[in-house]
Formats: structure tokens, sequence, C-alpha cells
């Protein structure tokens, strides 16, 4: 996040990660989330994941499903996950997604394409040392 | 073929308090949606004759098949028989609107009847309730409306909160419908018919998805249109300025509406250009759902409202028309002024358009002794001279607080018919005008608009290529029904009229092929034509000719910058626009 203070509220970004990580179109389906900050005078608030280093949606989750990766973040493996959302819950900024449909967390794959749609240049996929920011 | 959810039409009856969703394809198919689909629906539902205030009258909300899949659908069309016109209502407005009702899972919303006591109606997805809103209605300003229904209603951030101000309640006939508070149903009172429903406000919110036909040529085509949104010169007026741009070159041509029309060009313009608003107070820009350009543009203005510095500070949206509404119009030439009114039409829930124009009258029919201190309540309004005059006019509009305020109440018109002041009561087929006294086409445009809007056909961009190249009346009135057509198919697909230059008929095509609708150039210039004929069917249904209409002498008298006009000519042109659109069995000889 480099300027969240520019947001529009466009949802553009939310539009493209619905777009290619899930092929629909959907505002639902989405692992960066746009909010109000609570009327729209006051601005957005942008959530999406930090990339920590020691991540606790990892550390919650009781399968293996959810494993630190090199860098920072998290990969994800979908056939083991139970659906426990315990990820959901670990992850205090909201950026674990609960995806209701399928009863599984939607996780940032850190591809950045969410970035190439912000036409206000709020969010920026840049590595930082060991920790990679989106 | 198109995901099917787009044709579900969500019809809500509040005197019985029920709702059912019925598949419409066979509108959607033919139509599109917005625009095409609403017509159509307004034809079926609305009984001809109808009181607009009765139970009759329905309202309706229609999105359409780019809704939600491409950026700048971002818009909602609502239709509902006019209070204001007594024919055809139409108005626009985007905020969250569009999308929110597309994910909920409707391509359009039908409401009917009246409750007895104030409610709202909250939609999330396929949940519909009507709820109590007693403790809404009579709250001073729709701001406040929006505050409370945002605590207690589900989707944050994605949902769009419909709501009237006192206005709506108290059926002043060009009330409006806020959204998202700083985005508006603005024109031809689709306030006051929610007002007449006894409906203080609409939730929507939802959380499902569109399927698409061919995913790889959609994300192609997305790409595409969102390059040229946001990386061209196409749409960047919008974003740096917004609409205010427009102030000091209409002012600069003379074509600024200025003290009731009776200038054209208005001294202290600078003051309340985009330009000084832009440095001095605007403090944010923002973008309605899947727009990547952000046109609304939102001021602060710090006021000092006791002795020890003691501030509150107004967040107020602006654009170009309610700067010519409520600036220019009323000679009020300080930014600070304009937005305090602005801030305040809009928390009454009152067109700014409308009420300025209306304002205007009364303040040429006050120095004209037409009216006196007794009908005003003591109110001497004199231009720009007290900005609180006309504070105080927009309250007791907005409350009908007595014979004369509730005869300004219902239009401009009405009132200058039981006071005087025809000739200088600026209404084009009962509409207060927009605020664009460019020449011939502009005021033909206006007129014969299905809207009577500067939005439909867009005069005032023909008038100013006529002054750079000279243009004859038939080349004018050519283009004014060519660029309305286009407008339809626009306005039914539903793309923002911002866009136009970027959804050209042949990038319409390609949009619209992966979603599975095949459709040429051609084919949909003749869709936009069957729209625009079905919009004048239901307006000569109800009264309205283009062959009757009452053309202010002020018009004729002020000079345009292409010259004076007479009546005479715009009259052959009005009868030139009805040959041309292909309408003269719809409206009649003259």
């Amino acid at each position: 996040m480099t300027n969240i203070e520019r947001c529009i509220g466009c949802y553009s970004c939310m539009f493209a990660c619905s777009r290619l990580r899930f092929r629909v179109v959907s505002l639902a389906k989405s692992a960066i989330q746009v909010k109000s900050a609570g009327g729209i005078e006051r601005g957005f608030v942008v959530v999406v994941c930090r990339a920590c280093v020691d991540p606790p949606c990892a550390k919650s989750c009781p399968t293996g499903a959810l494993v630190p990766r090199p860098g920072g973040g998290v990969i994800f493996d979908e056939s083991k996950c139970v659906g426990c959302k315990g990820c959901h819950e670990a992850c205090i900024v909201g950026a674990v997604v609960w995806d209701e449909e399928r009863g599984l967390p939607i996780i940032c794959n850190y591809c950045g394409f969410c970035t190439k749609f912000c036409p206000h240049n709020v969010i920026a996929f840049e590595s930082v040392g060991r920790e990679l920011l989106v | 073929m198109t995901d099917p959810s787009l044709y579900n039409v969500l019809y809500i009856d509040l005197t019985e308090g029920t709702y059912e969703v019925q598949e419409r394809r066979d509108l959607f198919e033919k139509y599109l949606g917005g625009t095409g689909v609403a017509i159509r629906l307004l034809e079926e539902e609305c009984p001809k004759g109808a009181d607009p205030f009765s139970p009759e009258n329905p309202i309706i909300f229609a999105v359409g098949p780019l809704t939600g899949l491409y950026p700048l659908a971002s818009k909602t069309v609502a239709m509902f028989k006019s209070p204001l016109t007594g024919n055809l209502g139409e108005s626009h407005a985007g905020g969250r609107s569009a999308v929110a009702i597309r994910l909920a899972g409707y391509g359009a919303i039908v409401i009917k009847g009246a409750s007895k006591r104030p409610v709202y109606v909250s939609i999330f997805n396929d949940q519909v309730r009507i709820k109590d809103a007693t403790t809404l209605w009579g709250m001073r300003s729709s701001y406040a409306v929006g505050r409370v229904l945002r605590e207690v209603e589900p989707g944050a951030g994605k949902r769009t909160i419909m709501r009237i101000g006192v206005a709506g309640e108290n059926l002043v006939r060009y009330a409006n419908v806020v959204v998202e508070s700083y985005r508006h149903f603005g024109r031809l009172g689709l306030g006051a018919v929610f007002g007449s429903k006894r409906l203080k406000a609409l939730a929507i919110a939802g959380t499902r998805r569109v399927e698409v036909d061919d995913f790889k040529a959609y994300a192609k085509v997305y790409e595409e249109i969102y390059k040229e949104a946001v990386r061209t010169e196409v749409m960047s007026k919008y974003h740096v300025l917004g609409t205010a741009e427009n102030v000091l070159p209409l002012n600069a041509m003379g074509a600024l509406p200025t003290r009731n029309l009776t200038q054209t060009k208005f001294e202290l313009a600078e003051n309340i250009s985009g330009e000084l608003l832009a440095e001095k107070f605007l403090v944010r820009k923002m973008a309605c759902t899947h727009c990547p350009i952000g046109c609304i543009h939102l001021a602060s203005l710090r006021i000092a409202f006791a002795p020890g510095h003691e501030y509150e500070t107004l967040i107020i949206p602006y654009d170009y028309e309610p700067i010519y509404a409520l600036g220019s119009m009323l000679g009020i030439g300080s930014a600070e002024g304009v937005l305090r009114l602005i801030e305040k039409v809009d928390g009454l829930g009152l067109d700014a358009i409308s009420t300025g124009v209306v304002m205007a009258w009364a303040t040429e029919a006050y120095q004209r002794g037409l009216i006196t201190d007794k009908e005003t309540m003591g109110l001497r309004p004199n231009w720009g001279e007290d900005v609180d005059v006309y504070i105080k006019m927009a309250e007791r509009i907005a409350r009908r607080a007595n014979e004369f305020y509730s005869a300004l109440a219902d239009g401009v018109e009405v009132a200058a018919s039981k006071y005087g002041g025809l000739d200088f009561a600026l209404t084009c087929g009962g509409n207060e005008v927009p605020g664009y006294h460019t020449g011939p086409a502009a005021l033909v445009g206006f007129l014969t608009g299905s809207r009577h809007s500067h939005l439909d056909s867009a005069g005032y961009s023909i008038d100013q290529r006529a002054l750079r190249a000279p243009m004859t009346d038939e080349e004018m009135v050519r283009q004014l029904v060519e660029e309305e057509r286009f407008r339809n198919v626009l306005t039914s697909l539903v793309v923002c009229l911002f866009a136009r230059g970027i959804y050209k008929l042949e990038v319409v095509s390609k949009a619209l092929e992966p979603l599975g609708i095949v459709l040429s150039s051609e084919e949909l210039l003749k869709m936009g034509s069957e729209v625009l004929r079905a919009k004048a069917s239901f307006k000569a249904r109800e009264g309205y000719s283009p062959h009757k209409l009452r053309i202010a002498k002020r018009f004729i008298e002020t000079p345009t910058p292409l010259g004076k006009l007479t009546e005479e000519r715009i009259r052959n042109m009005i009868k030139m626009y009805v040959e041309r659109a292909g309408l003269s069995d719809v409206y009649g000889p003259p």
C-alpha cells in the first residue's frame, strides 16, 4: 500500500483479482478488498495481504494447508484445507477473505495483477528486502 | 448468451408489502437493458393518464449487460412518470447503484403501490425487506439519513443507499434522490415520487457474480477499454477539473446564463470556476463503482460558527450544473457562497438545476414587483447580495412554507402562471433549463430531447462546432437526432455518457461479443432509434407535443454566441427534428 489517501474507490483492483484468479466478475471473490472508511468523504481502506515474514494465518492452520512462503507471505494448498476459518480469524488486518460459496479462504498469491488496474497508484507491487509488499 | 441474472426483474409492491421476481428475457434480449428495458417496463406498468403521485405510478431502475463487467458501465437508469412535466421521467445516477443492483442479482427493479407509513426497502441478494422508516421521516438532511442506514444495512463500501430529503417527502415536483451522499437521480422529480409512496430510502447490496461466455476474449477487451480510459486524453478533463471546467469557456464565449439569463457573461465567473475551486477547496476525487476516472470532485469548506475559533467543516460535491444554477444564475460570485448553497440544496433533496432556475425567476419577479415581501415571507432576494436569502428560500420551497413557496415547489412554470412573468420563466418542455445558452442546437435539444436535458443530444457541442465552422439548421438537427440515438444505445448498456468518446459503436459491439451478444453498429443504432421512439410514444401518450411547446421570450431576447435566435427559426427546427427522427406519426402534424 503506497498512497491510500489517493484511492478514488473505483474497485478496479478487486475486479482485476476476481477476473484473473477466479475468472468471474465479482466483488466477493477477490484477495484485495476496498472498503469505505466510514462515509465516502472519509475515503477508503484497502486491505490486502502484507506478506508477513512470520504469518499468523499459517501458524493458525491445523492441517498445513497454509505454509510460509520464502520471502514472506503464505502458500495455500487447497487440498489440505478443512475450512476451519482459523486463518480468517488470525489475520487482524482482514486480508484472509472468506469465500462463503466454496468454504475456503481466498489467499493473495502476490501476482501483482491488481496493481496494473489502479488509476491512482494507490497500490504498487514491490519487493522490500525479505518482505514482499503489495 | 449473457448471464441470465440480468433478466431478473424484481417487482416490489409497497401497498401489499410483497415482492416477486420475474424472468424478463424477452425485454433484455430485445432492448439490452437500461433505458431500452426501462421504457418498456414503464409502458407496461404506468396506466395512461396516471397521476404521478398515485400508487399507480411505478418507479423503475434498470442496469444493462455491461454493468459490473466493464469499466465506466457505472450508471443506473431510473424511469417514472414525472410529476414536473407530466410525461416521461428519466434520470440517471452512478455511485454504487449500478454494480450493486447487478451483483444483487437483478437487471431491473420495479416499485409499485404506496405504503401507508414511512418505509425503506432493503435488498440484499434475494432477501427483500420492507422496513419501518418512521424515525427517518422528516430528518433535516439527506446526509443524516445515509449515516443512519450505513450502520444498519449490510454491504459496507459496495452498497447503494438511495434516499430522499424533506423536499421529496413534501412532494416538491423537482425533488431528487440522493445516492451515496454525492450523486443524484437529479432531474424530473424522482424524489417526489418516492415521497408519494412514503418510500424514504432504498438500500441495495449483493455478493453474486456474473458469468461470462468467452472469458478470455472478455478480459482482453476489458484491458483495451481500461487502457484507453486511463492512459489517453479522451477522459482526462472529467478527472482533472471535472465538469466545473466548463465555467470559464462558456463564460468567455458568452453562453453562461447569468441572473436569470438577462446576461450570458458573469463578471465574477473566475471566483466560481473549476480552476479556483480545484486550487482552493478541492480535497478529494472519487469514482462510481467500476469507473477508473473519478470525476466526483469534493470540496471542503471550513465555516466559523462562533467566536473563539469554532469551526464546522462541510464536504460538498460540485459540478458545472450546480455552479451555473446556484451560482451565476443567482448572481452569486463567491465559491463559498455557491458551495454553501449546494450543500443546503443537496441536504434538502432538491434538484440543483431546477431550484436555481426557480429562485432566479423569483428574484426577477420580486424586483419587478410581481411578488412582494408578503409572498416571500420577508425574504428580499437581490442576486448575489446575500446567499443566506437563497438558503432560506430553498428551505421554504422544500417545506412548501406558504402558498407562494408551494407554487415554487411545483416548478417555475406553475409559479409564473400564477404570479406572472412567464416570459422569463426558463423551462423547456416543463423542465427548468440547463446552463448552456450556446445557440439554436442547445435550445432545440432541450425542447425536443426526451428528458429535456443537456444530456439528451448535447446541442451545446453542436453549437460550439458551428462557432468554428458555420452549419446549416438542417445539419444541426441531423446531428441532434444522430447524437440522441447514439446516446440511447449507451444508456441501454448502461455506459456513463462521459465515456462516449471511448464506447464508440464498434467498441460496444466488441464489448458485447464475449457476452454472447452479437450486434453490429447499424443494429445498435437501430435499437437506439427504437428506444427513442418508444420514449416519444410515451411522451405523446401523456400529452406532450413538440408542436405546442412554450418558448420563453428570454431565450430569444438574450443573444447567444451564434447570434440572436428567433422563435420562428426554433419552431422550424423542431419541425425538422420531428421529421428527421421519424416521429411525425407519433406526434402528429404541427
